[in-house]
């Protein structure tokens, strides 16, 4: 996994909550063997009409918003189906961090393992992210994961995370690799139990 | 001594390493896989030269996929591709697979089950988020992500950050006509569908402990749509009869004493407890896009008009305006023109026979195309010994091979843009059955009931002995 660096971008706001794991990647996608090429399916059914043609009402097809790299979210993102597709498809398009007010169990754990940071904000922050990147679409969020701090032209605001899933995300770690240093321990419960 | 929780109890169990601060290190007793969420992780092995490491607690089907009509031709390239995958992945790692040759062949979480593969006190994960379903069993099983599953594959373990307790408890008894579906529809309507993040569910009371193991399922596979972790129920002798005569249960007496001990203690804390009475529940239709959006088959779906919280007042507008129900229409009133019946929630012959029992001697209103899916081989083929199939054909329903089918729409049964279905499945959001499909969750006998009137009506007014359904 690529190691997370710090940086800075604009914010597209997608004012929905709960937002399912089927609307961020629909299943007619999920037959591919790669964990690669999903981004243009990202959010497919929203960001085209039935005849291909592109939703100009939907907010990923705003120009003003393109190249955003901070996806807003109203509260519980990614309930539903576990598929890491979604990640999968949200990183592929660009996305780094996910902001809301709170997200599903497996889509939050999901976004860890593929470099993407969710960030848990309380509703009166969120809002006023949400008004600022609405009512100005060249406002930018810098992500400072180190000091866990979001930060606009005017305030620094701190967010919470795990310490160890911090560590992974910095360090780009193999979870794997990890868990293999503890062989001798698995050995030692599979001895006893099996 | 500290009190525990079952959950804890479990959880203790399996602890391989712990350290402060850190997500614990788990031990997996049994792994699920199928088709979908699985072929990234196996190529993830391979490109690191690892082994699978207990291809012995590791299982595979294809369900997502198959189609339920000619299962010996799979029209569409790439879920054939997906298919060879499966099969290629299982011979090269040493995996048992139910391949669609299989007379036990069906979706994951109708299998485990049926093949003694489930039992109380493990701990059981597949990429699948309806994994909560063997919770039924008193075990602890939750959906993963695909790294994760490659990870369980190389280590047969999982870091996981402890969850928190949740005790749902329902008390009194259901009223005739309201299923295990309406209980848990019931539930997620009254806490929401993040109600449960970061939690275990553990369901009790007597309106839980008199469930079928069937019926335990239904339960504790829609915990997800809760927003929960994880939902279990405690083993007891329901539990150990349904177990006794499945595969793989040689030494159950002795296996029995230890299931005994999982149970929360008394005094133990949860960390909230919700208790809710099933006397006043009543058969539930899902009107919106989400499955908290749910209300009782007497009722109206909601005016937008009377939310104050601005969004999930926009949340009820969208989800209206997608459906194409106006406020205020009575539940009763809503015509259909698809009729579902199968998937992990409500696909076991229990299911099948209640359901019908109303089709039993009836036939499905013109204007709707009913199909019938049983969740396994299994499962059809007892369905067929009964003859069920022949009242579900006589009724003018499709009767399929097993799958998950309109579930997902993965395979080709799917909805058409506008086409409205009552299913017995578990997800109603936008374009879940088909891009443009309208989805009302109901149980087996609320959908039976749809396809012969055509619409909704209250199965309550149907004078049928449902026995214990």
């Amino acid at each position: 996994m690529e190691k997370f660096i710090n940086f800075k971008s604009k914010v597209m706001p997608l004012n929905s909550a709960n937002v399912d794991t089927d609307q961020i990647i629909p299943k007619q996608f999920l037959k591919r063997i790669e964990r690669t090429g999903f981004g243009e399916f990202l959010f497919f059914d929203w960001r085209f009409n039935d005849d291909g043609s592109p939703n100009n009402d939907f907010v990923l097809n705003k120009s003003e918003y393109a190249g955003s790299q901070i996806l807003l979210a109203q509260d519980n993102f990614g309930c539903g189906s576990s598929r890491e597709h979604a990640p999968w498809a949200l990183r592929d398009y660009g996305f780094k961090v996910i902001i809301s007010t709170s997200f599903a169990d497996i889509f939050y754990n999901n976004s860890f393992k593929n470099g993407i940071l969710p960030i848990i904000v309380d509703t009166d922050l969120l809002n006023n992210f949400f008004m600022s990147a609405q009512n100005n679409e060249s406002y930018e969020l810098s992500i400072d994961l180190n000091n866990q701090l979001i930060e606009d032209s005017d305030n620094k605001y701190s967010f919470d995370i795990d310490p160890f899933r911090k560590k992974c995300l910095l360090e780009g770690l193999d979870d794997i690799a990890l868990t293999l240093v503890h062989s001798d321990k698995i050995d030692i419960y599979e001895k006893k139990y099996f | 001594m500290t009190k525990k929780t079952l959950f804890d109890k479990i959880w203790d169990k399996h602890l391989v390493h712990e350290e402060e601060g850190k997500p614990s290190l788990l031990y997996i007793d049994l792994h699920l896989v199928h088709e979908v969420t699985s072929p990234q992780a196996f190529e993830g092995l391979r490109e690191s030269k690892r082994e699978v490491r207990r291809p012995n607690l590791t299982f595979a089907t294809m369900d997502h996929n198959v189609p339920t009509l000619n299962r010996t031709n799979i029209d569409d390239p790439i879920s054939a591709q997906q298919i060879e995958t499966l099969i290629k992945n299982c011979e090269e790692f040493g995996i048992k697979l139910f391949d669609l040759a299989s007379p036990y062949q069906g979706i994951v979480h109708v299998i485990g089950p049926e093949q003694g593969l489930t039992k109380p006190g493990m701990t059981i994960v597949c990429g699948d988020s309806h994994t909560s379903t063997h919770g039924a069993f008193g075990s602890l099983a939750f959906g993963i992500g695909t790294s994760e599953v490659e990870h369980v594959l190389a280590t047969q373990c999982l870091w996981q950050i402890k969850p928190k307790t949740f005790e749902v408890r329902v008390n009194g008894s259901r009223p005739k006509g309201v299923t295990a579906k309406d209980i848990i529809l019931s539930i997620i309507g009254n806490i929401g569908t993040a109600g449960a993040t970061g939690h275990v569910i553990e369901y009790t009371g007597q309106a839980i402990s008199s469930l079928s193991m069937e019926q335990r399922m239904t339960i504790c596979n829609m915990s997800i749509e809760g927003g929960a972790r994880a939902g279990m129920i405690s083993p007891d002798e329901i539990t150990f009869e349904y177990l006794k005569d499945k595969p793989n249960m040689e030494n159950i007496e002795v296996m029995i004493k230890d299931w005994d001990n999982l149970r929360t203690d008394e005094d133990a804390q949860f960390d909230k407890t919700l208790v809710l009475d099933a006397n006043q529940m009543s058969p539930q239709v899902s009107w919106g896009t989400s499955p908290g959006m749910v209300t009782g088959v007497g009722n109206k779906v909601p005016n937008p008009k009377n939310i104050e919280d601005p969004i999930q007042r926009k949340s009820t507008e969208d989800a209206l305006d997608y459906m194409g129900i106006k406020a205020d229409t009575n539940i009763t009133d809503i015509k259909l023109d698809t009729v579902f019946i199968g998937s992990c929630t409500n696909s076991r012959i229990e299911d099948l026979i209640a359901a019908s029992k109303v089709f039993k001697g009836n036939k499905v209103a013109s204007n709707i195309n009913a199909i019938v899916v049983p969740g396994s081989q299994l499962v059809k083929y007892q369905a067929e010994k009964l003859g069920l199939d022949k009242i579900f054909k006589d009724a003018g329903c499709e009767w399929r091979e097993s799958g998950c089918s309109m579930c997902l729409a993965m395979n080709p049964d799917k909805l058409s843009p506008g086409e409205r279905c009552a299913s017995t499945s578990n997800r109603n959001f936008e374009g879940r059955q088909g891009k443009g499909g309208r989805t009302h969750l109901v149980s087996p006998i609320m959908a039976a009931a749809a396809a012969v009137n055509g619409k909704f009506v209250d199965i309550r007014d149907y004078d049928i002995d449902w026995g214990d359904y």
